[in-house]
């Protein structure tokens, strides 16, 4: 029996400024009354398909329907009039207003002169009764917790009259207890009439909650299954498979002495979330050691506590001998750390100064590059335009803006910096994103290419292809701790990493402590 | 392409300064020709006039290095006001009270106006790394402070009961900068000025410290990951500043004055926040944008002195073009649609 | 010794109070003002300049129209006007708030001399301008009670009305529509703007309390007690209320309490003249007082929030 499509997205192709396909020819029918799982990795497109639903973006080309009638959204007040509700992943709340009063904003009760506080109230307590979603009307937002304030997030949808609900990973900030309370709610809300898009990469919940899911995979709707049609296997190949995979030639390992440690890193944030949880591993000279997960499972903040940025973690980082657990991220450097960030622009790079001096950040305090007593232009262009030309940046002066390059280029720079400064460790944290594929090939070469010299490489990736090609070992993260350890990669396979990576699959202690020596 | 809309615009917005004061001296004047005339070309008619421009550039060379300098660092202090006047005050008692041999009198005082410049212009920095304080709310306050501390000081110690205003006693002839070119008041300030300025430059793009001011300002999550300490950079970067404008004080009262008369604080702190915005935080180009805001002051002078139309004239001229020069999107139509027609024209 | 008498003297007459509440009113209003504007994420620094040309346009439009009231709405409109200079540029054009702002101070203070040499002929005061000032108010039952009457009764007009005025900007943030608007759009404009508000509107009808709201200051200045303009005659209270208005958070009584704090230095200021105590010293007081009281709150605020951190941290190991 074909059921009716209360929400259509029909051939939406999305191009941002600058030419990057975000969405391409997707399609996604969603049913009156079911909760339907939209899954995807990130960057697949998943987050830009529903800003198109909700009106915050203009597709580039396609029709959205709803009720079985095309509708234009302009901005969000239409769709929200159209009978849509959008819970964000950042909360959408003014946090020193109380709950009562974010659920009302824009839509208040009372007159212009006198909002009616008590009306907001009740009314809040009404919804929350009715749809069994419990907030405490009358405290402020920011003294609520984040399961609250989703909560108010799905109350101000229907306070609003949506019927058709899109929740961007709303367990991301849960506790898995506060999560199975989600899953009742939303399953409740389903039963009075409400149909839910429910955003994940996590299978798990995913296969707890919904009934039918469309995956998408780089920007392309890979399909819609009902979920009891497909195991996990074929879920993660759906989501995590990639054809295109580049080759990279490689050595045999030649392992030199283990040179880097860390041990027991713990660190727990400032909302109370553990992001690191007893994190252990070693790298040896000339082993790459990649560390695979879905973006925001500790990667980030195992990098930030390696390099400094971090000081509150707990544990110990030990580098050619010397802890430099509690040392500054100079100190660090010059013990022999390099590292090339997640984000070239906002961490890697000055955007708006010069090629120069963004090449120089690691040695512009040095003698190498000073005559007497002050910085020599003249070494510092032959400095950058060595370093550029070695790796083959395409630029027309060491004098022009890093914001004026490319990408690639930009992290061609940075890679660039970053291997020749002398280090016995490199962290590359996500080398090749976003970035196009013959800077993509030429980075990984270098990096076998200092693998070969005899460093110790630490490699970040969400890129399984990458992370296969190139690592020695893997460790996998999932929710700040290591759920995986695969000594020999070519033992592995996407859909194995998948399977960790999406927390179905974990290994033994015992195995998991392989992966730090003495 | 981004530069020449940056020169395209600027010269919008001159033109826009130039054409309002126009308008304004047509509508107020019964004399607009002799009024136009002076403020645009006076400077120009004699040697005294012209090399009046160089030194009234003085003390605004001095605060739009310093103020340039804070904003590089991302920080918006305008503590350089205090720092000069109270390096005025401070030249004023040593060149008072202390008696030293010529050359060496003039080189004491300016390091005791630059060290208490530093002084100064370090308070609103330390309250703002250690009590998270805006140094802008901070700076403005405390401004009127050392204000009324410098008024104490001439006041109490240094005051000429004789002289009719407030005005202190007269300098020692020693602590004087001298006169470089007769019949003119061009001073060896000017000198000093410029050597500042090359110093400033050096700092600022060849030295250690000066990577650290410009990455911090620029991007200060890249600065730590870079591991540079920014509070240190935000600390030290307003006492080079400081010590700037501190210096500045001495110089003009050195250079211009025999007494210490200013009873209200200069503006040259405020006018150094135009320099700074139009030598684009560069020390290299601060003498020029500060020979141009001196050249229409002396032009501004001279036409109050032998038209009807008053030289506030050049406040008007100065709010505009910084408006206008600051204005992000002031003429970004203008581009957009060069950028379109020259990206369809690249299609066909 | 001789000091602290005098300052104990001084606090113990009622004149003294009349006096604060005199000295805090401009400051007190344009505080107000520097609220609304702050609240709605926009830091206003023209507010120095704007009250100057209030307090110019005041006089020379009552000097006129012989109207102290068509003199006072001309002060306010043009407070209005150059709010919306600043709107324009800082909402429509993408300026920086505070070189803007700064542009529009050095406006004023060559502006209003400007134009008052091209009145009066002289660039210090308007003299020679027969303005006009508002009334001052008895309040009937109140004046008669000893002490409270003196102090309380008897005040210009725009006492009452900034006093009035602590309670609807009050009242407006906590129970207005558009107070409730103004506080999401400075908190959290993607909230606001998720809801349908307009950020960009708000912003604008901020900016315009602001500059009306300051617009009445500078019309306290120069036809509140005294009926005359002279050039700088603001000295530095559009910036005191910056410091006023951080210190309040946002909060309209304790914006009337930190100009009350600036109205007592002030006053104590008038009162200790013939005292002691060297003149600069007093006059510097008021701005000194302000900063440091402005250095303990955010020195406070930074520690609670961090305590706040750790407890959050805390509750949920």
């Amino acid at each position: 029996m074909e059921q009716e499509n209360i929400l259509e997205a029909r051939n939406i192709t999305k191009v941002y400024p600058g030419g990057v396909v975000a969405n391409h020819n997707v399609n996604l029918e969603v049913r009156k009354g079911e909760i339907h799982a939209l899954v995807g990795e990130n960057g697949a497109g998943k987050s830009t398909l529903m800003k198109m639903l909700f009106g915050m973006l203009a597709p580039t080309e396609g029709q959205i329907f709803v009720d079985g009638k095309e509708v234009h959204f302009s901005s969000s007040s239409d769709a929200i009039a159209a009978g849509l509700g959008m819970v964000h992943q950042h909360f959408m709340q003014v946090p020193s207003m109380t709950v009562a009063e974010n659920l009302i904003l824009g839509a208040e009760t009372g007159n212009t002169f006198k909002v009616d506080r008590k009306e907001a109230v009740r009314i809040t307590n009404e919804l929350s009764d009715k749809y069994n979603l419990k907030v405490e009307a009358n405290e402020k937002v920011e003294d609520i917790s984040l399961a609250m304030r989703q909560k108010l997030e799905i109350l101000k949808a229907l306070y609003r009259g949506a019927h058709i609900l899109i929740l961007d990973e709303p367990t991301a900030v849960l506790t898995p207890q506060e999560t199975e309370e989600l899953f009742e709610q939303l399953k409740l809300l389903r039963e009075n009439g409400h149909t839910i898009i429910f955003i994940s990469h996590k299978l798990n919940e995913v296969k707890a909650l919904c009934s039918r899911m469309t995956i998408l995979r780089d920007g392309k709707t890979m399909g819609t299954y009902d979920i009891a049609d497909l195991d996990e296997q074929e879920i993660s190949r759906l989501m995590v498979g990639r054809n295109v995979s580049l080759d990279i030639e490689k050595d045999e390992a030649d392992y030199g002495k283990n040179i880097f440690s860390v041990k027991d890193l713990v660190y727990v944030d400032y909302f109370g979330k553990t992001r690191l949880d007893h994190v252990s591993f070693s790298i040896r000279q000339g082993q790459i050691l990649g560390v695979a997960g879905i973006d925001g499972n500790g990667q980030s903040e195992l990098v930030e506590a390696i390099v400094g940025t971090l000081r509150q973690q707990h544990g110990t980082i030990t580098l050619k001998g010397q802890d430099i657990s509690h040392a500054p991220v100079r100190a660090r450097q010059e013990a022999g750390i390099s590292h090339v960030s997640e984000d070239r622009l906002k961490y890697g790079s000055a955007p708006k100064l010069s090629l120069e001096d963004n090449t120089i950040s690691k040695v512009y305090y040095t003698s190498q590059l000073k005559s007497h007593g002050l910085i020599d232009k003249k070494k510092v262009s032959a400095f950058t335009n060595r370093i550029l030309k070695e790796f083959l940046v395409k630029y027309k002066s060491s004098k022009q803006a890093v914001s004026e390059l490319s990408g690639g280029n930009v992290q061609k720079l940075i890679v660039g910096r970053e291997f020749d400064y002398d280090a016995d460790l490199l962290i590359m944290n996500q080398p090749t994103r976003g970035i196009d594929v013959g800077a993509i090939e030429f980075i990984r070469k270098k990096i076998v290419d200092m693998r070969s010299k005899k460093k110790a490489i630490l490699l970040i990736s969400a890129d399984l292809s990458e992370i296969l090609s190139l690592s020695d070992a893997i460790v996998v993260m999932h929710e700040g701790k290591i759920v995986g350890y695969i000594d020999d990669v070519k033992k592995t396979t996407e859909n194995e990493l998948g399977l960790y990576m999406l927390g179905v699959k974990e290994d033994s202690r015992e195995r998991i402590g392989g992966a730090y020596c003495e | 392409m981004s530069k020449k809309f940056t020169a395209i615009r600027l010269l919008c917005a001159f033109a826009i300064a130039i054409a309002i004061s126009v308008i304004i001296i047509l509508l107020v004047s019964e004399e607009p020709g002799t009024a136009i005339f002076n403020l645009f070309l006076g400077p120009l008619q004699s040697k005294r006039h012209f090399f009046e421009v160089f030194s009234s550039s003085v003390p605004l060379i001095f605060t739009g290095l310093a103020l340039g300098l804070v904003f590089k660092s991302g920080n918006f202090s305008m503590i350089s006001d205090a720092c000069l006047y109270t390096g005025g005050v401070v030249t004023a008692a040593l060149a008072i009270e202390v008696a030293l041999p010529y050359g060496v009198h003039p080189i004491v005082i300016m390091i005791a106006a630059a060290v208490t410049g530093g002084i100064i212009g370090s308070i609103p920095a330390l309250l703002k790394v250690y009590f998270h304080t805006n140094e802008l709310v901070t700076s403005l306050m405390l401004n009127y402070v050392f204000y009324y501390l410098g008024i104490y000081t001439i006041t109490k110690f240094l005051a000429d009961r004789e002289a009719g205003a407030f005005a202190s006693r007269k300098y020692a002839e020693t602590a004087s900068l001298p006169v470089l070119l007769d019949r003119t008041n061009f001073h060896l300030g000017y000198l000093i000025a410029i050597g500042v300025v090359i110093v400033l430059y050096l700092l600022v793009f060849k030295t250690r410290f000066g990577y650290e001011i410009r990455v911090a300002g620029s991007n200060p999550q890249f600065a730590k990951y870079s591991g540079i300490n920014t509070a240190k950079v935000i600390i030290l970067t307003q006492v080079v500043a400081g010590a700037v404008a501190g210096l500045g004080g001495s110089v003009e009262q050195m250079g211009m004055y025999q007494r210490f008369n200013w009873q209200d604080s200069p503006s040259y702190a405020w006018d150094g926040v135009i320099i700074a915005i139009l030598s684009g935080n560069n020390p290299k180009m601060v003498p020029f944008a500060a020979f141009f805001l001196a050249y229409i002051r002396v032009g501004a002078d001279l036409m109050s002195r032998r038209s009807d139309v008053q030289n506030e004239l050049v406040s008007i001229i100065q709010a505009v073009l910084i408006l206008f020069v600051t204005a992000e999107r002031f003429m970004s139509g203008w581009k957009q649609r060069r950028e379109a027609k020259k990206a369809l024209g690249g299609e066909v | 010794m001789d000091v602290l008498q005098d300052i104990l003297r001084t606090l113990s007459l009622p004149d003294f109070y009349f006096a604060m509440f005199r000295s805090a009113t401009p400051v007190l209003l344009t505080t107000l003002g520097a609220m609304v504007a702050s609240r709605s994420g926009t830091n206003n620094i023209a507010l120095e300049g704007t009250m100057l040309i209030s307090a110019f346009v005041g006089v020379a439009v009552s000097a006129f129209t012989q109207s102290a009231l068509i003199g006072f709405l001309g002060a306010v409109f043009s407070g209005f006007v150059v709010s919306s200079i600043l709107a324009y540029f800082v909402l429509k054009l993408n300026s920086n708030s505070v070189i803007s702002g700064i542009a529009l101070n050095t406006f004023a203070s060559g502006a209003t001399i400007f134009v008052l040499y091209l009145l009066t002929g002289e660039k210090g005061a308007s003299t020679s301008l027969p303005s006009l000032t508002l009334p001052s108010i008895t309040i009937p039952l109140v004046k008669d009670i000893p002490v409270i009457g003196t102090i309380l009764s008897g005040h210009h007009i725009l006492t009452y009305a900034g006093l009035i005025l602590v309670v609807v900007i009050w009242y407006m943030f906590k129970y207005t529509r558009l107070g409730m608007h103004i506080r999401a759009v400075g908190e959290s404009p993607d909230a606001a703007e998720s809801v349908g508000i307009s950020v960009k509107k708000v912003k604008y009808i901020a900016l315009s309390i602001s500059g009306i709201l300051t617009g009445m200051a500078g019309a306290f200045l120069s036809m509140g007690y005294v009926s005359l303009f002279s050039s700088g005659m603001t000295a530095g209270r559009g910036y005191i209320a910056l410091a006023t208005q951080a210190i309040a958070a946002g909060n309209a009584v304790v914006g009337m309490l930190a100009s009350l704090l600036f109205g007592f230095c002030q006053s104590m200021a008038n009162y200790l003249q013939s005292s002691s105590i060297p003149l600069q010293f007093i006059q510097l007081m008021p701005y000194l007082i302000i900063v440091i009281a402005y250095t303990i709150y955010c020195f406070a605020m930074e520690q609670r929030k961090k305590k706040k951190q750790f407890r959050e941290a805390d509750k949920k190991k």
